[in-house]
């Protein structure tokens, strides 16, 4: 029998290639550079299966990938589909949910605790030889356990934060969402609170929420301006969930005490956006999902998601909007 | 009756000068100047009692201080206190334990996520301008959720670690001079020989307090044994770990990194190699450098100078010095 013919868009460990290409044909990629969506494109079209981390999956691709079955998604995100050229095209989509939660759970604390406490800021003094006395008054941070968290979006992994918060920080964590949770309610003591009171009574503000157009824009200046003076805000879901602007004006006018972000709206960010000067706000380059055994977990499931329909058994980890 | 006097050394808070002033008469330092030994001297010749933060209490000193008769560590470390002199001077000594764990098993769990997730990496290449589309890979770190934490020195404030630790999941091993069963249960902490926990931790916490045994604790015997990708975290005193051959095990990756919040020398030297390292987080000994704690802190080193000086005894006396 004839091996169905796939490309893998992204480079993954050697043990992935070896499993797909007992089952599959592999498309040769020069891996050793940045793959492009061009570089894809132009060896897409008599192929059947594709595992891809951010390409487009669009129009034209489909057009020249007459053979296609099948995409998955390294990521949980898929905002690269267009899902309905791909259910005109007849093509699968798939994701890869539920893996990445307790990294990224772990990296918001993280984001938490360098904010409040200043550990990028206090790494730097010390490695520009600016540490030049005991005396540390004017390095305080702020407590973290015992404190109030509000957790914005209270899905997979707001509940692994809340789980982080409550029972290793005993901090009091309280929630909103669209939905109330009560199973997450009872297993970590935590309440379901009104946005603005939410706000209003936070020492931590992390948002969790998906980017959906309900969600764009949900913290501007009126919830800032909610927020306690020495509240910090966490974001490490999508940037637009925040008014970028805003916060900045919030920063600079001292309205919150400091911000820690995974996420902006533009991404990578611009070389004079005024939160690369701002001491009081630690950024990352969108890595809360970042650690190699995530991001290979992620890619195994990816290739065996395709592997599985390529060869006729029932699909797994299919996008919603294209399931049933 | 006449009052007893304090010589206070360093700064605290207005609340806890009021009490001091409300039951002795004192005199402080001028924190505009630098602290000089003959300064010190010139200070103490009448006073019963110092309010300090890591001064050294020996003969030396305390020869000049025919009356005194306590000295209160506003810190929970006491290896500045010369015991033997202070028995044989007939000088009492207390600390501040209990009041500051929470806030140092917060920095402890900080400097885990952000060495094992590169955050302060992250965060200064982000500032710098260096994000740059499609290199993922870049900053990918260490999971800290199911990894498995070792602790050397389970003492509240390793309590407090493995407390935080169970919210992530983690599997806790420890090694201490006797075992703790009932941290055991609480955390399922499992009692390990020292050598087993350096040779399972992917995250070592050295918690133990700095004495004649704990002195260079951890050298190239012990960093030998650590696996390749395990990181060590030191907030507890620096003398316990050998600077000299940490710097080697890092520059020979015989460890992936290191986050540390005390050293041999503090300030630390500016010729540091340490301060080269990109994989290791260097913190400016901020262990409990809260606003909130700092204030508590002072306030149970201004109350126990007091209790000894009017009733003789306090419960914070070091356990080495108390009257048996």
């Amino acid at each position: 029998m004839v091996k169905p013919k796939v490309l893998i868009g992204y480079p993954v460990k050697d043990e992935i290639m070896e499993y797909v290409g007992e089952h599959c044909e592999l498309v040769q990629m020069d891996y050793s550079k940045a793959i492009t969506y061009d570089d894809i494109y132009e060896r897409i079209d008599d192929v059947e299966g594709a595992v891809v981390l951010i390409t487009p999956i669009d129009k034209k691709l489909l057009e020249r990938g007459k053979k296609l079955k099948v995409v998955s998604n390294i990521t949980v995100g898929y905002n690269n589909f267009d899902i309905e050229e791909m259910k005109k095209a007849g093509v699968i989509g798939t994701h890869s949910p539920g893996i990445l939660d307790d990294t990224v759970a772990d990296f918001v604390m993280g984001l938490l605790i360098s904010t409040a406490r200043r550990i990028t800021e206090l790494n730097s003094f010390v490695k520009g030889g600016s540490w030049k006395k005991i005396e540390n008054n004017h390095l305080m941070g702020l407590d973290v356990s015992g404190t109030r968290v509000g957790i914005i979006g209270m899905g997979r992994i707001g509940e692994e934060v809340a789980r982080r918060c409550s029972l290793g920080f005993k901090m009091d964590v309280s929630y909103h969402n669209r939905s109330r949770k009560e199973g997450a309610e009872e297993e970590f003591g935590i309440s379901y609170k009104p946005m603005d009171q939410l706000l209003a009574e936070s020492d931590f503000v992390i948002i969790l929420t998906p980017l959906t157009e309900e969600t764009h824009h949900l913290m501007g200046e009126r919830e800032f301006s909610l927020m306690k003076k020495n509240a910090i805000l966490i974001n490490a879901s999508r940037g637009p969930v925040v008014d970028e602007k805003a916060l900045i004006k919030a920063l600079q006018e001292e309205r919150i005490a400091g911000a820690g972000l995974d996420v902006y709206e533009k991404e990578p960010m611009d070389g004079d956006n005024p939160l690369l000067g701002m001491d009081n706000v630690v950024l990352s380059p969108h890595i809360a999902a970042g650690t190699q055994k995530t991001y290979d977990d992620l890619a195994w499931n990816a290739a065996r998601c395709m592997v599985r329909i390529l060869e006729g058994e029932e699909p797994v980890n299919v996008i919603p909007e294209m399931r049933g | 009756m006449k009052r007893p006097k304090i010589f206070i050394a360093n700064e605290i808070p207005k609340s806890v000068e009021e009490y001091i002033g409300d039951h002795c008469d004192y005199v402080m330092w001028d924190f505009s100047k630098r602290k000089t030994f003959q300064g010190i001297v010139d200070h103490i010749g009448d006073v019963d009692g110092i309010l300090e933060v890591g001064m050294k209490i020996d003969k030396e000193l305390l020869k000049h201080a025919p009356k005194l008769k306590v000295v209160s560590n506003i810190s929970v470390g006491y290896n500045n206190y010369n015991l033997d002199d202070m028995k044989d001077m007939g000088v009492l000594g207390t600390n501040t334990p209990g009041v500051l764990d929470n806030t140092v098993a917060d920095l402890i769990m900080g400097l885990i996520i952000s060495a094992g997730r590169r955050i302060v990496e992250a965060d200064a290449d982000t500032k710098a301008g260096n994000w740059q589309k499609g290199e993922m890979d870049k900053f990918f770190g260490k999971d800290i959720h199911h990894s498995t934490l070792g602790i050397i020195g389970m003492g509240r404030i390793g309590e407090a670690v493995a407390k935080r630790a169970q919210g992530f999941d983690m599997e806790i091993v420890y090694h201490n001079r006797k075992r703790k069963p009932q941290a055991e249960e609480r955390f399922q902490a499992e009692y390990m020989e020292m050598d087993q926990v350096l040779q399972n931790a992917d995250f070592l916490v050295v918690m133990t307090p700095l004495s004649e045994e704990t002195h260079h604790l951890i050298g190239e015997v012990e960093l030998g044994k650590m696996k390749e990708d395990a990181f060590l975290i030191n907030a507890s005193r620096g003398p316990v770990v050998d600077e000299e051959a940490l710097i080697k095990a890092l520059q020979e990756g015989w460890i992936a990194g290191a986050g540390l919040d005390v050293y041999e020398r503090e300030p630390i030297d500016r010729k540091n190699p340490l301060l080269q390292m990109r994989n290791v987080v260097t913190l400016p000994h901020i262990g409990s450098a809260t606003r909130k704690t700092r204030d508590e802190m002072a306030m149970v080193a201004a109350k126990a100078i007091v209790e000894v000086l009017e009733k003789g005894d306090s419960p914070y006396i070091v356990p080495e010095l108390r009257k048996r």
